[in-house]
């Protein structure tokens, strides 16, 4: 019946074989390697403060996935200031949000002849070849939500300091608390970038004497999916009895914990708090699960990103730490190290102000 | 079929060893069961039972109308997007109409994944295409459905009426709604299966489907209704699911498909049509998801726990062969001794 | 098949022609590729040529030894997990120090012998394999987790990911069209012109048969999945330098894809029957629809449904058009005996 087991061993020995004399021979190791050729330089254009706007111009939103009510609301503040621009809005995007999928629709991009790319990358490295043949190709790249990597894009636009994102979220978990107890997090994929970044600066903050009361005792990761983040707060309650509070610096994870709790015998006794969406949390917030959560407007992350990219299309800035440009209805914007521009400060949103808020 | 001698030394095997089949899973639920909780003994609390078999009501309800279809040597792919469907569209309706009784909700669901499963059967039995082809491409067809008609839209826990999400935490007697839902279609399929006319009709059919054609059963309605069935199952599925998380989109339930056939076949149905309990595939629902459940609480990398899963069906395919073996080498004894 | 013998009339030869499958799915490429490029803006340039070809490389390559095994009657669904446990490895091996022309050729043998393990486990312990690869996609990719987590590596060298983004001497050929072209052509002729080829054709019609008439079945099977777990990690490298980013999650659900491919391109799924410029012409139907449907804002989830719809129609109407045939064929024959 199968007689090949001979055969099959020679073949893997000799195979073996030359593996082993290549490897004696090196080549391009991780140390060897020059891994920065990639990046792309910009034309040495310098910035006119006083170019005026153009009008007519082809702005495009790539959110990392279509269906993500979050990155709804932030392409729907774009639309609301292409629409002032003047400009020619588009939304395209994958259904799922794995690395590679935006990669094919920056090429269509590219195709289509579009002024400026709005994108917020699944994976800052596997979209920074596409994005910098579309700065080649003249087209402005404005990064939102989640970076892109440095060198191949002209400007992000970033929700929030890191450091203001994790004393807020530090200084809420520490209110719920008491100011003594177990506390857990319950964040996105272990290796979200923004979310790691906030929970570094939670752990400062929590070494600091004002919270010296308080135990981070486990950080769980929901992955952004709602049934995994649903499963993992049930783990975090059962592993923990002592559990005060749970803190998910994610719309998806908050939500989730937040059903959870306020489906089980744990409702009243854990408190959840973090980053949210109103329309989401309204509920849980009325039926008294969560007493408070933050977040930024997303709708205005979308809306300065199509000015700053309009900016940067119209000559006006060329994405250098200094340089200043004004954002309709927000005010004017000055560009910080890196290209970055800070939106603003959170809002905290609680039962008695979350009825101001649709999104 | 022919009549064997019910008690004929050779049936005496063959059902013990089917027997053997479902206890190694039991045995390995138990084994797992008790490791989990001597290291971490709130894995037996109430609230931790409750939240296993919640978990598991959904997986287990499809899995039971899949094991009817894999029976009759079918399989049925689009069970995912049959579930998307069947969850935006009770979803969609609920939000919109705040006032209509849960019952309302779970018929609708169910004659949702009815329609898709009867475009299923109609297409492998009148078409004669084969039904990993069919299913496949229904599975494409229906999740676009989705997304061209949701879009980006999403139903949020808050637009649902209270009735509707409360129903996956009620419970009567101490049973939570879902499991007793659960608990109702394993058992009453199993039995449909295990005691009637059209159940043994669908395992001859997956033994071997000429012979069932010849023995004049009614093979195109049978088949027809091993579609509905699994279908239907996936509809209320969606509604159970749509009930229990509240958040629904276009992609409710992508890639279910997988873990269905994956419960199916650690239950101990073969893909190869004829053999195996639609209970055990209920038990294989069970088992992963208590092996999920246990990884989290045992702080296991959660990255293990594909993996696990996979080497678990890989198993389950190979006990079964040792068991398909072992019974046509007694059959053939049996043969040599008339 | 016996019909042929009944009536030797030429309309039938027509529709004969016209029923066999890779026929129309090549016809309809054609078709499709010359009305996008002259009625969508923007797709009938080099640059999008380039494109086309970067965004079909992995299906089509993955595709080549899924149409041997399918025309044994046999399937491989792990294909997309050995693709992403292959990613992993190469993140894995390259941010231990390994040099990346160690890396590649022991990726593809690890390939291979993940391959042989689905051979092994379905030819020789004779388990269906497709129960048997739904089982290993799952452990593949949770190994693939397993070696990365969630984590990904990007620093590969500009050397290699600028050669596989890249085009021929900076003109409009990509250079990934190189491995294509030549796996292709190597998959040919061991399919069409070779008495292995000929024995899986065997195989897939009657593998009893074939077994008799002295085609050792079960080793000729178990090199396919060997061919395709090494053709498959090959990919997950190609795939990995693309995107510059080793990630456990590459490339999943791609198996649906490459299947969907394969069964449009003729070949039927119970074994015995199709070819390869069938398969080919089924993937380049599918880039290129998908191509100029995003160039026209059309969301892919349009795509879903003809892909679906297109996939159930590839062996629905062929059946329609013999039945059809077959009714006319009794008619006549109705006919000829009562006259």
């Amino acid at each position: 019946m199968f007689r090949s087991h001979r055969r099959l061993l020679t073949a893997t020995s000799a195979s073996l074989l030359v593996l082993g004399l290549t490897a004696c021979g090196g080549g391009t190791t991780k140390d060897s390697a020059d891994s920065t050729g990639g990046g792309a330089t910009q034309p040495g254009a310098s910035a006119n403060p006083n170019a005026e706007l153009k009008s007519g111009l082809k702005i495009a939103y790539l959110p990392k996935q279509l269906n993500n009510p979050y990155s709804d609301v932030e392409t729907g503040g774009g639309k609301v200031a292409v629409g002032e621009l003047k400009g020619e809005y588009k939304l395209v995007g994958p259904n799922d949000a794995s690395a590679s999928s935006q990669v094919s629709y920056i090429n269509t991009l590219i195709q289509q002849q579009q002024d400026v790319i709005v994108v917020a990358a699944n994976d800052p490295n596997a979209v920074c070849p596409s994005l910098n043949q579309a700065r080649q190709a003249g087209i402005k790249v404005v990064s939102f939500d989640s970076d892109a990597s440095k060198d191949c894009r002209d400007a992000f636009i970033n929700q929030a300091t890191t450091q203001g994102i994790g004393e807020s979220l530090t200084k809420m978990a520490s209110e719920l608390a008491g100011g003594e107890g177990e506390i857990a997090i319950l964040s996105a994929t272990p290796n979200a970038t923004n979310q790691n970044a906030w929970i570094d600066v939670m752990k400062k903050e929590l070494a600091k004497p004002e919270y010296s009361k308080l135990k981070l005792v486990k950080t769980a990761y929901g992955n952004d999916d709602d049934q995994k983040s649903f499963q993992e707060a049930q783990g975090l309650l059962q592993s923990y009895p002592n559990l005060k509070v749970i803190v998910s610096p994610t719309t998806v994870g908050i939500a989730a914990a937040s059903r959870y709790v306020s489906s089980s015998n744990y409702k009243g006794k854990v408190a959840i708090t973090g980053l949210g969406l109103p329309n989401q949390m309204r509920q849980y917030v009325k039926d008294g699960t969560v007493k408070k959560f933050a977040l930024w407007n997303p709708a205005d992350i979308g809306y300065l990103a199509a000015f700053a990219g309009a900016a940067l299309a119209s000559g006006q800035i060329t994405g250098a730490e200094g340089e200043k440009f004004k954002a309709g209805k927000l005010g004017e914007y000055t560009i910080g190290a890196a290209g970055e521009i800070v939106l603003g400060p959170p809002t905290e949103f609680t039962a008695e102000n979350i009825d101001q808020f649709n999104f | 079929m022919t009549a064997v001698a019910t008690h004929s030394p050779a049936r005496k095997v063959f059902s013990g060893l089917v027997k053997i089949r479902e206890l190694g899973i039991i045995v390995a639920l138990a084994a797992l069961i008790i490791y989990t909780t001597t290291s971490q003994p709130r894995f037996l609390s109430a609230q931790s039972i409750r939240d296993i078999l919640l978990n598991t009501a959904i997986l287990a309800v499809m899995a039971a109308g899949q094991a009817v279809v894999v029976i009759t040597r079918n399989i049925d792919l689009s069970v995912g997007s049959v579930l998307g469907i069947s969850a935006f569209t009770v979803a969609s309706m609920m939000s919109d109409n705040p006032g209509l009784p849960m019952i309302v909700a779970l018929l609708v669901g169910l004659a949702v994944g009815a329609l898709a499963g009867l475009l299923n059967g109609v297409l492998v039995r009148y078409g004669r295409v084969p039904a990993l082809v069919v299913t496949l491409g229904t599975m494409y067809i229906f999740r676009g459905l989705i997304y061209s008609w949701a879009g980006g839209d999403q139903v949020n826990a808050d637009e649902l009426p209270g009735h509707f999400l409360q129903f996956a935490n009620d419970s009567i007697l101490g049973i939570p709604w879902l499991v007793l839902i659960a608990l109702v279609v394993v058992g009453g399929v199993s039995l449909m299966m295990r005691n009637y006319r059209v159940g043994r009709e669908l395992y001859a059919m997956g033994s071997s489907p000429g012979a069932a054609e010849l023995a004049g059963i009614k093979v195109a309605r049978n088949m027809l209704a091993a579609f509905i069935i699994s279908g239907a199952l996936a509809g209320l599925a969606g509604v159970l699911f749509a009930s229990r998380f509240g958040t629904i989109d276009a992609s409710a339930g992508n890639g279910y498909e997988l873990n269905v056939v994956a419960a199916v076949v650690v239950g101990g149905v073969a893909v190869s049509g004829g053999s195996g309990t639609v209970w055990g595939a209920g038990l294989g629902a069970l088992l992963l998801t208590v092996i999920g459940s246990a990884l989290t609480v045992l702080d296991i990398n959660q990255f293990w726990q594909q993996a696990i899963v996979g080497a678990l069906i890989v198993l389950a395919i190979c006990a079964d062969r040792i068991v398909a073996v072992r019974i046509a080498r007694s059959l053939r004894k049996r043969d040599s001794h008339v | 098949m016996s019909d042929a013998s009944v009536s030797p009339r030429s309309f039938r030869g027509g529709l004969g022609k016209l029923a066999s499958w890779d026929g129309i799915i090549i016809l309809l490429t054609v078709v499709v590729i010359v009305a996008a490029s002259l009625g969508v803006p923007n797709f009938g340039t080099s640059r999008n040529f380039t494109f086309l070809i970067l965004d079909l490389m992995p299906i089509v390559l993955v595709a080549l030894p899924m149409t041997l095994i399918i025309v044994t009657g046999e399937i491989d669904l792990s294909v997309a997990s050995i693709l992403g446990l292959a990613s992993s490895l190469m993140g894995w091996f390259w941010n231990n120090g390994l040099s990346i022309e160690t890396i590649i050729p022991l990726v593809i043998v690890i390939g291979a012998v993940l391959g042989a393990i689905n051979g092994f486990l379905v030819n020789a312990l004779g388990l269906p394999s497709l129960a048997v690869t739904i089982g290993t996609l799952a452990l593949y990719r949770g190994l693939a987790f397993v070696v990365l987590g969630d984590g990904a590596v990007a620093d590969f060298p500009f050397d290699y990911t600028g050669w596989v983004t890249g085009t021929i001497g900076g003109g409009s050929v990509p250079n990934v069209l190189i491995p294509i072209v030549a796996l292709a052509i190597v998959f040919g002729i061991v399919l069409h012109a070779t008495p292995f080829g000929r024995s899986l054709y065997a195989i897939g019609a009657n593998d009893q048969a074939a077994h008799f008439a002295g085609i050792r079945v079960a080793r000729t099977k178990f090199w396919l999945y060997v061919a395709s777990g090494a053709v498959a990690a090959l990919v997950g490298i190609l795939w990995t330098l693309r995107y510059s980013s080793a990630r456990a999650d590459n490339g999943s659900g791609l198996e649906l894809a490459v299947v969907a491919a394969v069964l449009l391109g003729g070949v039927s799924i119970f074994g015995g029957k199709g070819n390869l410029p069938g398969v080919l012409a089924g993937v380049v139907l599918l880039a290129a629809l998908q191509n100029a449907l995003r160039l026209q804002d059309v969301s892919g989830q349009a795509l879903n449904i003809v892909t679906g719809t297109l996939l159930v129609l590839s062996v629905l109407l062929p059946n329609i058009v013999s039945s059809i045939r077959t009714s006319r064929q009794r008619r006549k024959l109705r006919q000829a005996a009562t006259s």
